[in-house]
């Protein structure tokens, strides 16, 4: 008897709070912005979105990490409101472009890295490209040491490799080699490997365990970039639908807006949409 | 009228009897509707390379080319999963058998030679090794094991030794207490009649109790293949992503597991490339559906009445 009753009450009790649950869910009046996507990009867009959450009571921001991929496709498929990518929507396969407002917020600058010993700091694009397509394989061959040469990749269509392979192999197939997901474990793997060399966004290389390639006597540094004078560097970009409501559009303008540009964004290790000279399109062209 | 009411109306205890039933069953439905519908999605997705994209099946299964997100150099794309299938099935049986002799060990200290004490510590070993999450033992694996394969055989250390090393002390729990379980249920009465005829201690558990459990022992081993077989994260850490063929032990391979975690995110839902990774994940759920099946068939042939 006890027992019945007590099973109907808990059953009862799950339900009613199912009901409240959902309640909670939907009665509130604030706009959503879900933003899916980019790992790379993830860090602005939560800093971001926290300053944002801080100053306007009426919205709230849920930000996701899931890969340039998923970020793309939830937006195509209408399950969130701004897909964050490191690639040119373009340039995904299965992607339809067209129905999609592209808002670039940052750039991400990357660098060749390879582990401390090698004892090489220079390098021509023609040799970083060889050695990446599997031409060169012995440090030696490129002033350096006699070693075998570890070439570790990052995954196959992670905007980092994307980025990496239009301006560096222009074309050219990778051979196959170590993948890795993350920049971070790349970056525990070069420091820690003899003689491997692979490549990483700029925020990741800033302390003494990797040493980073000038290529062609031209440093890796934010200033590079910004004239194109370094080569190697990709848009972050917010992709929306086309019929934009207003307060994504507001958060949007929000990251572009000067205030974080200036701070947010360089804290974080990228570099600035508004102090770029050039610009770059879809196809890897360049416009000054 | 009033007693004959209250004679057909069905009693309390009756009508608790059919809540029990009706939220049982629901429950089971629920499960059972939850299980369909996950077999549904994995098959037909994973069948959709083959049936949409037009890729054949057999190249899929003894091609070495893994490059489905682009266009290779014969103008079709390249579906080829001959490598991680081998890799996979590698480690697999490499960790199973460094694991099996030290989980039979294990097992014999703990159900024959000292129940006791083997109870109160190596159970409790035990019990703390399955509750290790698996990527702690990968990061441990990435930090210790690498460097030392490093040092010992050259190369980045990374490879299907690593994986193997790693996935040896997560299967060995496994491994071990189901191993457990079957030599405590090997009934008394035998080691007591082999002791009894004058046989030692090792000739009862060699030739008697170690047979007597032979069944019990098989089902653990595939039960640790099974999760060696699906383990992911832990191996991907390790192993270094090349879709290579594997050549050795030491250098970079990759398995299907550790192709779906690192692939999953970078394609988009409906083209080839993801669809390719559906493939993927049916070629593991058809794998599991195997395992289970042997594990049954070893369960009728072998037990003792």
């Amino acid at each position: 008897m006890l027992n019945a009753k007590k099973f109907i009450s808990i059953i009862s009790i799950m339900i009613i709070s199912g009901l409240a649950l959902t309640a909670c869910g939907s009665n509130s009046s604030k706009s959503k912005i879900t933003a899916v996507g980019s790992t790379a990009l993830q860090p602005l867009v939560e800093e971001a979105a926290n300053e944002y959450q801080q100053n306007t009571d009426n919205v709230s921001i849920n930000v996701q990490g899931g890969g340039s991929g998923t970020g793309l496709s939830q937006l195509q498929s209408k399950a969130v409101t701004i897909g964050n990518s490191d690639v040119f929507a373009d340039n995904q396969n299965g992607i339809d472009a067209k129905k999609m407002i592209d808002h670039k917020v940052a750039v991400v600058g990357m660098a060749p890295v390879v582990n401390k010993a090698v004892g090489v700091k220079n390098l021509s694009m023609k040799q970083l490209s060889d050695i990446f397509t599997g031409k060169v394989t012995n440090w030696k061959q490129v002033g350096g040491k006699n070693q075998q040469i570890e070439v570790i990749n990052r995954v196959k269509g992670s905007g980092t490799r994307k980025t990496f392979e239009a301006d560096v192999l222009k074309g050219k197939d990778a051979i196959k080699s170590q993948e890795q997901d993350s920049n971070g474990t790349v970056k525990k793997i070069v420091s820690s490997t003899p003689g491997s060399i692979s490549y990483l966004a700029f925020s990741f290389i800033d302390d003494n365990t990797l040493q980073p390639i000038s290529i062609d006597n031209v440093k890796p540094n934010d200033k590079n970039v910004e004239d194109n004078s370094w080569k190697i560097w990709s848009y972050e970009h917010m992709y929306t639908n086309k019929n934009i409501d207003k307060s994504t559009k507001t958060f949007i303008d929000y990251i572009n807006s000067k205030e974080v540009q200036n701070n947010l964004v360089k804290k974080l290790g990228y570099i600035s949409i508004h102090n770029m000279k050039v610009t770059k399109d879809a196809n890897n062209q360049i416009v000054k | 009228m009033e007693i004959k009411k209250k004679l057909l109306r069905s009693s309390k205890e009756t009508r608790q009897d059919k809540l029990g039933k009706g939220i049982s069953y629901l429950s089971i439905g629920f499960i059972i509707l939850l299980v369909s519908l996950i077999l549904y999605f994995i098959i037909s997705k994973g069948l959709s390379t083959f049936t949409q994209n037009n890729v054949n099946i057999w190249d899929f299964l003894t091609k070495q080319d893994w490059s489905p997100s682009s266009i290779g150099k014969d103008g079709k794309p390249e579906v080829g999963a001959l490598p991680m299938i081998i890799t996979s099935f590698g480690i697999t049986i490499l960790s199973a058998i460094l694991a099996t002799p030290f989980a039979i060990a294990i097992g014999i200290y703990m159900s024959v030679i000292s129940p006791k004490r083997g109870r109160k510590f190596l159970q409790i070993i035990i019990e703390m090794l399955v509750g290790i999450p698996s990527v702690v033992y990968g990061f441990l694996g990435l930090t210790i094991i690498v460097p030392i394969n490093r040092h010992l055989f050259g190369g980045t250390g990374f490879g299907i030794l690593s994986a193997t090393l790693v996935l040896f002390v997560m299967v060995l729990p496994t491994i071990a207490s189901l191993t457990v379980d079957s030599l405590n249920a090997v009934p008394k009465y035998l080691s007591d009649a082999s002791l009894a005829l004058g046989a030692t201690r090792w000739q009862t558990i060699y030739k008697v109790i170690l047979r007597a459990a032979t069944s019990g022992i098989l089902t653990a081993i595939i039960f640790g293949m099974a999760r060696a077989f699906g383990e992911a994260l832990a191996v991907q850490m390790v192993i270094g992503n090349a879709t290579l063929m594997p050549k050795n032990l030491i250098t970079p391979a990759s398995t299907l597991t550790s192709q779906l975690t690192t692939g999953i995110g970078n394609t988009v839902m409906g083209t080839l490339g993801n669809n390719a990774l559906w493939s993927l994940a049916l070629v593991l759920l058809l794998m599991s559906l195997v395992f289970n099946i042997i594990v049954k068939m070893i369960g009728k042939r072998g037990s003792i009445k």
